[in-house]
C-alpha cells in the first residue's frame, strides 16, 4: 500500500529526522507529543501534534494503546517508531498488525526473535555466524560449573534488554553468585526479565556494526559497517564509518555474517547486526540485533548517499529494496559525535534545562540533526541526546579535520554538555590514529584530571 | 491558501458538535469567520489573506481540530471548571449510540456523575465531572478524537 500519513511515535530528533524525509516524499506527518513536548521543535514541524499522555514516558511513549488509537483516531496508515521507546517492543508491532496499521519496521515475530539475546545467539550460531562461548543461566550451582567451563574474565548479561544494564564483569569466579544476584535484580527493573546468561568477556575488542535492510521475503543488503567502540558505561559517544584498520577479510566476513543472520530471520526493514571484534586475534563475535532505525544513522547515510528513514518506508509500504548490493557503494569517511546534555565536570550527570541559546555548527561536509534551537526546553524525563554532528569527507583525516571545527562552533548555552570530551578525544593522538577499543574512553577520562576529580564519587 | 468546500463543512461540522456561537479561525493566509445566529443559521466569510507569509500550510483535516480546541481553551471564564480528558482517546458523550448523553448543558453534576467515556482501543473509561456545578459547555464532539489533557467539559461553579 502506499503510505500517505504517518504518525510519529518519537521525540528528540529522531522525530525531528523522521519529519524531514516524510516532507521530502509528501507524507502527512502526525507527531505523538507528551504533556512535556507540546512546544518542541519537532512539535511545530509536524503537520498535526496530538498529545498522547503526560510527561512521564511510562504514561506516553511507552503507552502502545493510545500510539494505536492517535494514528486510527487521526487516520494515519503507518507508524514509525523511531528508536528507543517502543520500537523494540513486539506489542506496538501486533497492535498495529491487528489494527490495519503499517509498522514502520520489522514484524512482532522478529522484533521477538532478536529481543531474547539467547535465542539471538542461537539463531547466530544456526546462521554460521561466531558467538563468544556462553552458558544460559538456569542455577547459580549450574552457573559455577559453565562458569569454569567459560573461563574469566566473563560477563552476566541479561536475555531480555541491552545498553549495559543488568550487565555485570566477574573477574573471579567467588564473585559470580554475587553478580548474579546484582544482574538479575537490576535486568528485572530495566526489562522486567530477570533472566540472566553468561557470555565470555573480549578483553580490548571493538564495537563494530553492520546496517542491514531486508525487504521480507529473504533478500538482505548490507550497507558497510560502523565503528562505535567509542563508549561510555555502554554507550555510544562516538560513530564513524567505514571502520578504521580492519582487515578487508574481516570487513568482508563481517559483512556477510551480518547479511547471513537477518536472512535467517528473513528479516524486513532496517536492523544493525552488531559484534565484538578481537583485533589480537583477528576474529569477531556476534552481540545482538538490533531491530530499528539507530541513533548513529546518519555516518551510513553520509558515506552510502542514501536515505534510510526513506528506505524504511519504502519497504514498509511493499515496495521491497529500491537497490541491489552493487548498487550501494561507500565514499570518503563519515563521523558522528553524540551531544548530550550532560556535565562532564559532574560525572556527566544530566543537565537538562532550557537552552537559552543553540547555535549548531554548518559548512562543507557538516550534518546537524537536532530537535534543539534557541529556547527549547530539555526536559528531565527523557535521554540527554541534544543533537548530532556528522562530518563526511574524502578520507578519515579530512572528516576528523571538519568535525574538530564543527565542533568548535558550537554554541549551547543554559545546559551542560560533553563536547568538551568529544574534543578532547578529537584532539587525542591515540583516536587519531584510529582503532580504539571499547575501554578507551574510561582510559582516557582517567588520565585526565580535569574529569578524574568528580567522577571517583559518581 | 484555500478551503475545499468538504473541509469548510469538516471545520463546521466540528464547531456544530460544540457548544459555541462564534469561530474565528486563521490559517496562513486566510481567515475563517463563523457565527451562530441566534435564529440558528450560520453565516460564515472565508477570505484569503495576502499579506500573510506563504508557509508550507499543513494538511488541512489536520489544522482544523487543533484550530478549534484554540477557540475553545481562550473562551474560559473565571467561574468555569474545565473538566479535562484524563487520556487520549475517542470521546463519546452517551453510553451508548442512539442513548441520550450522559449531561446536557444546563445539567447539574456532582464530583461522581459521569460525564462522558473516552475509548482507547475498545477499552472504556468513564469520565467524571470531578467538581460540583452545571454544564456550562462541551467543546469535546461526541466520536471525535480527544487529547490527553484536551477540555471535555466546562463547568460552572454554585456561587
Amino acid at each position: 500500500m502506499s503510505i500517505r500519513r504517518i504518525l510519529i511515535a518519537n521525540r528528540g530528533e529522531i522525530a525531528a529526522r523522521i519529519l524531514r524525509t516524510c516532507r521530502e516524499l509528501h507524507i502527512e506527518t502526525v507527531l505523538a507529543v507528551s504533556m512535556a513536548d507540546r512546544l518542541s521543535v519537532p512539535a511545530a514541524l509536524a503537520d498535526r501534534t496530538v498529545c498522547i499522555g503526560p510527561a512521564r514516558a511510562s504514561e506516553s511513549y511507552l503507552n502502545a494503546a493510545a500510539i494505536v488509537q492517535a494514528a486510527l483516531g487521526t487516520h494515519a496508515d503507518a507508524i514509525h517508531p523511531g528508536y528507543g521507546f517502543l520500537s523494540e517492543r513486539p506489542a506496538l508491532a501486533q497492535l498495529c498488525e491487528a489494527h490495519g496499521l503499517v509498522f514502520i519496521g520489522p514484524t512482532a515475530a522478529q522484533i521477538e526473535a532478536v529481543a531474547d539475546k539467547v535465542r539471538a545467539r542461537s539463531a547466530a550460531q544456526h546462521a554460521g555466524v561466531p558467538v563468544a562461548a556462553g552458558a544460559t543461566v538456569v542455577s547459580v550451582e549450574a552457573a559455577i560449573l559453565a562458569a569454569r567451563e567459560i573461563g574469566t574474565p566473563l560477563l552476566v548479561k541479561a536475555i531480555g534488554g541491552g545498553g549495559g544494564r543488568g550487565m555485570k564483569r566477574v573477574d573471579r569466579l567467588e564473585d559470580l553468585p554475587a553478580a548474579l544476584e546484582l544482574a538479575a535484580a537490576e535486568a528485572e527493573a530495566a526489562f522486567g526479565d530477570a533472566r540472566v546468561f553468561l557470555e565470555r568477556f573480549i578483553p580490548r575488542a571493538r564495537h563494530v556494526e553492520v546496517q542491514i535492510f531486508g525487504d521480507g521475503t529473504g533478500n538482505v543488503v548490507h550497507m558497510g559497517e560502523r565503528d562505535c567502540s567509542v563508549q561510555r558505561r555502554y554507550q555510544k559517544l562516538l560513530e564513524e564509518s567505514p571502520a578504521p584498520g580492519l582487515s578487508d577479510d574481516c570487513r568482508r566476513q563481517l559483512h556477510a555474517a551480518a547479511i547471513r543472520f537477518a536472512q535467517r530471520l528473513s528479516y524486513r526493514g532496517a536492523g544493525t547486526v552488531e559484534f565484538l571484534v578481537d583485533q589480537q586475534r583477528d576474529v569477531f563475535y556476534f552481540i545482538e540485533m538490533n531491530a530499528r532505525i539507530q541513533v548513529e544513522h546518519p555516518v551510513t547515510e553520509a558515506v552510502t548517499g542514501l536515505d534510510l528513514i526513506a528506505e524504511q518506508i519504502a519497504i514498509a509500504g511493499g515496495a521491497g529494496l529500491s537497490f541491489a548490493q552493487s548498487d550501494i557503494q561507500s565514499h570518503g569517511c563519515a563521523v558522528e559525535c553524540r551531544v548530550n546534555a550532560e556535565d562532564p565536570a559532574n560525572n556527566f550527570a544530566p543537565s537538562p534545562g532550557v537552552t537559552r541559546e543553540a547555535v549548531w555548527p554548518n559548512g562543507e561536509g557538516i550534518r546537524v540533526d537536532t530537535h534543539i534551537a534557541s529556547g527549547s526546553s530539555v526536559p528531565p524525563f527523557y535521554d540527554s541526546l541534544l543533537g548530532k554532528i556528522i562530518a563526511h569527507g574524502p578520507d578519515r583525516k579530512a572528516a576528523l579535520q571538519r568535525l574538530r571545527s564543527a565542533i568548535a562552533a558550537v554554541r549551547i548555552v543554559g545546559v551542560r554538555t560533553n563536547l568538551s570530551l568529544h574534543a578532547m578525544m578529537l584532539a587525542d593522538p591515540e583516536f587519531q590514529v584510529g582503532g580504539v577499543d571499547t575501554g578507551y574512553v574510561e582510559r582516557l577520562l582517567e588520565r585526565d584530571p580535569k574529569f578524574n576529580e568528580t567522577r571517583k564519587n559518581g | 491558501m484555500t478551503l475545499t468546500a468538504a473541509e469548510v463543512a469538516e471545520i463546521l461540522r466540528l464547531v456544530e458538535g460544540s457548544a459555541f456561537d462564534e469561530l474565528s479561525l486563521e490559517l496562513d493566509g486566510l481567515k475563517l469567520n463563523f457565527k451562530r445566529s441566534a435564529d440558528g443559521t450560520n453565516n460564515i466569510e472565508q477570505r484569503d489573506n495576502a499579506s500573510a507569509p506563504a508557509m508550507p500550510a499543513p494538511a488541512p483535516a489536520a489544522a482544523a481540530a487543533p484550530a478549534a480546541r484554540r477557540v475553545a481553551a481562550a473562551a474560559a471564564g473565571p467561574n468555569l471548571l474545565d473538566v479535562r480528558s484524563p487520556m487520549l482517546g475517542i470521546f463519546y458523550r452517551a453510553p451508548k449510540p442512539g442513548e441520550p448523553p450522559y449531561v446536557a448543558v444546563g445539567a447539574a453534576v456532582e464530583e461522581n456523575t459521569i460525564v462522558g467515556i473516552i475509548e482507547v482501543m475498545k477499552l472504556m473509561n468513564t469520565v467524571r465531572a470531578g467538581v460540583r456545578g452545571t454544564v456550562a459547555e462541551i467543546p469535546a464532539v461526541d466520536g471525535a478524537l480527544v487529547e490527553y489533557d484536551e477540555v471535555l467539559l466546562r463547568i460552572r461553579k454554585p456561587d
